[in-house]
């Protein structure tokens, strides 16, 4: 699939819906994406079961704080420099780049990159939606190193970082970032083909174009786009998104703990959810939507307020008293939801005191009538037992 | 006894209202607007004059709220073109001056567009030192090809020497007459949208001009010698001199005016404000009498902008709004009759029936000349579906679910019941269909800063005290009597990720116009000199 300007639109829309209310705005890097693309030329967009053996695969992202990369947008080369310098530490030509999140900003960033290179960008990420830390990619937990990584800044500087623990990776790898002015481009766990198919979350990427494609669509066609967004999901890995709320937000705390934006939104239930309340707790993405104290959805499945009339995700950031939501959950893909990865990313290690409860399992009637994945079909089986 | 003129020239009334010095309504007209917008305001200026029989030297001040720019902007008309200046490279090549913008404009304005070495970091350092000598190169390029220049450095809302710099440099190869805009004076963080208010502001640069002193050339016919100011999108005023510079600044004092008006007439400080009019109804919200900022990016004329805009939500709904039946389906607006209802509205004789006509056959308001024959389910149904949708607007502006007062303006706004849901009380104030001018010819002038500080080499309190200075020194240029001054706003906002303690502090302070407060005082010297040090 060749990815043009257009299919960069799609994706900004789905990458948000994916973001789960964080992730970074994907504006910039869509206009960055955009621009490399009409400069360079379209990117071949391949999947995972394309990939040889031997491929050299690097992830390529930006990490730091988004309020510094709205003002001092990149230069567009420092992806490429990050690259360049890692491929002279391997001495092995990439052939192929990599998203380490399909949600949000750094959606977009392989694209500047492989534009550039006239490389291809492997279908695939290490998230499967948005998470705040680098440790958190089913690269990592699946055994592949963080290091050798590589930071870049606008000027060129590239700092190469060799840790003995992810852990240590993303906290010298944050303060190096600061001193570059508050973000850098990132090239970390360097890939082989056979790697990437081993430990990567499949098919996000056109997962996320398919899911902006499926809510302009709606819009054009005034049909209803929160519907689109969820049938969008039905044939991925990910299986059917659900609508697990509507209603109107009636109240919004956030605070900054840690660098991280924490906080809880409480909306009060509209038409068929009258007379209920929904509150949603999150640590820069949503971690847990509970409904009048039964917890329907929790991290690592992804949590998402939309506008009901646009089908635009709202961030956490943006999200406001009065608003009228939809929130949807889409069921994570199944590799995602293995113990060693609950014990990077599920509720309690957010803080969270619940047990994760698939959305399968919470909504089984729906997912009897819909059907799920082929591999989550133990999911179904376990709820019957039930 | 001194007297003001408030103008308000919409989309489709022309609002005039004449107020003596204790802010009493003397005398008010509306006019349809004219293709030329001045023959529309003289009109309506010498009925006002004619009616109330006060002698036009009387008239000490004439505060205008317009429409041009924002027309302008969207019918792409008299915009001049524009040396766009980014300072920040290496850094912020990655995405051109003008992406997203529509492709008329981004063709045009792409000519002179450049990234030159600057800027800065969030916390202050260069990010590369200023380069002088490219922008002398582009001043002399530039020179007699552009009508104004638009300056945007990164992070200049944390440090602005680089943009000032770059003002000089340009205004010394291109001598005083080229207006050149500075983004930190417009917008906050966020380098594309703040550029583009820039480039924006800096292309109606020849409108502004022109409106200006054609607006003044319409009061001068009529004998009227008045101290002009034009009403700005946060319900304050700014001196002409300060409008030529920015005025993209003018492109929401509609609606602004509205509430403001709405809060001197009823003397509430905060409420939620329903201004009704012929096509739309804007619904805002009034914190500490000023109208609610918008803290997100807003579109002008396609155009991704943050400059400071008024939290507004808008609804397709006004006193002309078509009341249409599909089958089973009842639908009141978008479309309007707008000012033609007094033609085609069944209230006015007409065959088509608008929403004011559902309101008058169901008896709840007196409108129009003609008895209205709807049947009474239509009209019910209609009726229902049209308030429904005013109260989920005004329940969307509410910060909280606690029940807050609401104050009804605009000509639309008898169409209107007497209770909301989540509202404890309705305003219907004298007067409220001249809001909007009553605004204008009340507001007050203001100073604002909304900067990204750094806390950790000073205390709070110095970084706070910072700041108050900065908004004072900008409400004095606006042209404020320094004594009246009042913080009106003080908001902080810690920056994730960040160190430094970084916070982003935004303060408003507003004072009355130094010129009508103390008229004497105006032209004592030592006043002048006080305004003229804080540029």
């Amino acid at each position: 699939m060749r990815i043009t300007e257009q299919d960069l639109e799609e994706l900004s829309i789905g990458a948000a819906i994916l973001g789960t209310g964080g992730g970074g705005d994907p504006l910039i890097g869509k206009l960055m994406a955009q621009q490399a693309i009409a400069e360079y030329g379209p990117v071949e967009l391949i999947s995972v079961d394309d990939l040889k053996e031997d491929d050299v695969v690097f992830p390529v992202a930006m990490m730091g704080a988004p309020t510094v990369f709205l003002e001092k947008v990149p230069a567009g080369q420092e992806g490429y420099a990050a690259v360049k310098r890692m491929e002279r530490h391997l001495g092995k030509k990439v052939t192929a780049l990599c998203p380490i999140e399909c949600g949000g900003m750094n959606s977009m960033i392989p694209f500047v990159v492989a534009a550039r290179m006239g490389v291809p960008v492997v279908d695939a990420d290490g998230m499967g939606r948005a998470f705040p830390e680098l440790q958190m990619e089913t690269f990592g937990v699946l055994g592949v190193p963080g290091t050798p990584a590589c930071i870049a800044d606008e000027w060129g500087d590239v700092v190469l970082f060799e840790t003995i623990d992810n852990m240590r990776l993303e906290s010298y790898a944050r303060a190096v970032t600061i001193q570059m002015g508050g973000y850098s481009h990132l090239v970390d766990y360097p890939m082989n083909g056979k790697q990437v198919r081993d430990t990567s979350v499949r098919g996000t990427i056109s997962m996320g174009i398919e899911i902006g494609r499926a809510v302009l669509a709606a819009q054009r066609d005034l049909r209803d786009p929160v519907q689109a967004v969820l049938e969008a999901t039905r044939h991925s890995i990910y299986g059917h998104g659900i609508q697990v709320f509507a209603g109107k937000v009636i109240d919004v705390s956030r605070r900054t703990t840690d660098g991280f934006a924490v906080g809880r939104a409480q909306l009060q239930g509209l038409d068929e959810y009258s007379g209920q309340t929904m509150v949603i707790d999150f640590q820069n993405e949503n971690l847990i939507a509970v409904v009048d104290g039964h917890v329907v959805a929790s991290v690592p499945d992804l949590i998402t307020l939309m506008d009901p009339e646009t089908g635009i995700a709202v961030t956490n950031e943006r999200v406001r008293y009065g608003q009228r939501m939809v929130v949807i959950g889409i069921p994570t893909p199944e590799i995602m939801r293995s113990k060693a990865m609950l014990n990077v990313w599920g509720p309690q290690q957010f803080n969270l005191d619940i047990p994760f409860i698939p959305l399968e399992e919470a909504y089984p009637a729906f997912y009897q009538h819909v059907g799920v994945p082929p591999e989550k079909e133990f999911r179904l089986s376990a709820a019957r037992a039930r | 006894m001194s007297h003001r003129l408030g103008i308000d020239v919409g989309g489709t009334n022309t609002d005039v209202v004449l107020l003596n010095s204790d802010n009493e309504v003397v005398a008010k007209t509306k006019v349809a607007v004219t293709t030329d917008i001045v023959t529309g305001i003289r009109t309506a200026v010498a009925q006002v004059l004619d009616s109330s029989g006060i002698n036009p030297a009387q008239i000490t001040h004439a505060m205008l709220g317009t429409t041009q720019v924002t027309n302008a902007i969207i019918e792409r008309s008299e915009l001049n073109d524009v040396a766009i200046i980014r300072l920040g490279a290496p850094a912020t090549r990655a995405v051109k001056p003008l992406a997203g913008w529509p492709e008329d404009l981004r063709e045009r304005y792409a000519k002179y567009s450049w990234i030159v070495g600057g800027g800065h970091e969030f916390d202050g350092r260069e990010i590369a030192p200023l380069d002088e000598e490219e922008l002398q190169s582009i001043a002399h390029c530039v020179k007699g090809n552009v009508g104004a220049v638009a300056v945007t450095g990164v992070f200049s809302p944390v440090n602005t020497s680089h943009e000032e710099r770059a003002a000089r440099i340009f205004r010394e190869v291109l001598g005083e007459d080229i207006p050149i805009s500075l983004s930190y004076q417009l917008g906050s963080v966020g380098l594309l949208e703040r550029e583009n208010a820039t480039v924006l502001n800096a292309a109606v640069s020849n409108v502004a001009k022109r409106a200006t002193l054609s607006f003044q050339q319409a009061l001068v016919d009529l004998d009227v010698y008045a101290d002009l100011y034009l009403a700005q999108n946060d319900g304050t005023l700014m001196s002409v001199d300060y409008a030529l510079l920015y005025p993209i600044l003018t492109i929401a004092c509609g609606p602004t005016n509205s509430m403001r008006g709405a809060a001197h007439l009823t003397g509430m400080a905060n409420a939620v404000v329903v201004d009704v009019g012929g096509t739309s109804t804007d619904v805002g919200v009034l914190v500490n009498g000023f109208p609610r900022e918008s803290f997100v990016a807003v579109d002008v004329g396609g155009v991704r902008t943050n400059f400071r805009m008024p939290d507004l939500y808008s609804l397709g709904l006004g006193g002309g709004s078509l009341v249409i039946e599909k089958g089973d389906d009842v639908t009141v607006g978008p479309k309007s009759v707008g000012y033609r209802i007094v033609q085609e509205g069944r209230a006015f004789g007409g065959s088509t029936t608008t929403f004011t006509d559902v309101v008058v056959a169901l008896n709840k308001a007196k409108v129009g000349t003609h008895e209205v024959d709807v049947p009474h389910e239509l009209a019910d149904t209609a009726y229902k579906m049209a308030i429904q949708k005013v109260a989920e607007a005004v329940d969307r502006m509410k910060t909280s679910a606690k029940p807050v007062p609401l104050v009804l303006v605009g000509g639309g706004s008898v169409l209107l019941p007497n209770e909301f849901e989540g509202v404890s009380e309705v305003h219907r104030p004298e007067n409220f269909d001249v809001a909007n001018a009553i605004g204008a010819a009340i507001a007050q002038v203001s100073g604002r800063v909304d900067r990204i500080f750094a806390m950790d080499k000073k205390s709070r309190d110095e970084v706070l005290e910072e700041a108050k200075s900065i908004a004072f020194a900008e409400a004095i240029r606006a042209g404020a009597d320094a004594s009246t001054m009042e913080v009106v706003e003080v908001e902080e906002v810690p920056i994730a990720y960040l160190p430094g303690n970084a916070v982003r502090i935004k303060v408003t302070v507003a004072g009355t116009l130094a010129s009508y407060h103390a008229e004497s005082r105006v032209n004592s010297p030592d006043v002048r000199a006080d305004a003229n040090a804080d540029y």
